[in-house]
């Protein structure tokens, strides 16, 4: 059991990368208010390869700048910024 | 009556000469000031590739217009943007404060790359990035 110190759940307390640190809201850190939907790049990194919305659990977002980044997402599928449905994104 | 700050996207057919879309533009531009509107500011991202294909084309010419209007504006706006054969879509959105600051700072050119730099600390592959910017600027 003491092998490892590890907080909170093992399988997602380390980034994607696994570099294992503490996740945290970009948003809050950077102060970045507004969303931006016509930004395909910047609302890339909250999509898997399949063009889905990553959970809050991996992108660490906070829950009040995930709806918004959901929402951007959204606006950004209608207007063909960001698709659908995709294949191989990354 | 109460002035609010709202933006449209509009996404025009590929099939148009650049005469028909400076036509187009400001058919609506004309229809925003008969309405009380006052345009803000205007983008045009020319030709661009779109994600998926709407009405069988691969591409699209956008025009963004951030405008100031009162809201009885938006459904005379949106229904002849409805109406308008060359236009495939179209998105609408009110701003909050923070659309309009952010908006402003944009357009000043501040923090294009100070965006980036600060959400670097993604869990991207590096390679990824290249080719879909690289496919933007094909389209």
């Amino acid at each position: 059991m003491a092998k490892r110190k590890k907080r909170g759940n093992f399988l997602f307390n380390t980034t994607p990368t696994g570099v294992s640190g503490k996740k945290y809201c970009r948003f809050k850190k950077n102060g970045i208010k507004y969303i931006d939907y016509k930004d395909p790049d910047f609302l890339l990194k909250f999509l898997n390869e399949q063009g889905k919305l990553l959970p809050r659990r991996i992108t660490g977002t906070s829950l009040k700048y995930q709806r918004k980044v959901a929402q951007a997402v959204k606006r950004g599928r209608h207007i063909a910024i960001l698709p659908y449905v995709a294949d191989s994104l990354k | 009556m109460e002035m609010k700050n709202y933006e449209s996207v509009i996404v025009l057919t590929p099939v148009l000469s650049d005469d028909q879309l400076k036509e187009t533009v400001k058919k609506f531009r004309e229809l925003i000031a008969e309405q009380g509107g006052e345009i803000i500011h205007e983008d045009n991202w020319g030709l661009t590739k779109l994600a998926y294909p709407i009405q069988k084309k691969s591409t699209g010419f956008y025009h963004i217009l951030e405008y100031k209007a009162p809201g009885t504006i938006i459904s005379p706006l949106e229904l002849a943007l409805k109406r308008d054969e060359r236009i495939m879509r179209f998105l609408t959105v009110s701003l909050d404060k923070h659309g309009v600051i952010y908006n402003q700072r944009k357009r000043n050119g501040e923090f294009k790359q100070s965006s980036k730099g600060a959400s670097a600390a993604v869990a991207v592959a590096p390679g990824t990035k290249v080719t879909i910017e690289t496919e933007e600027k094909n389209g």
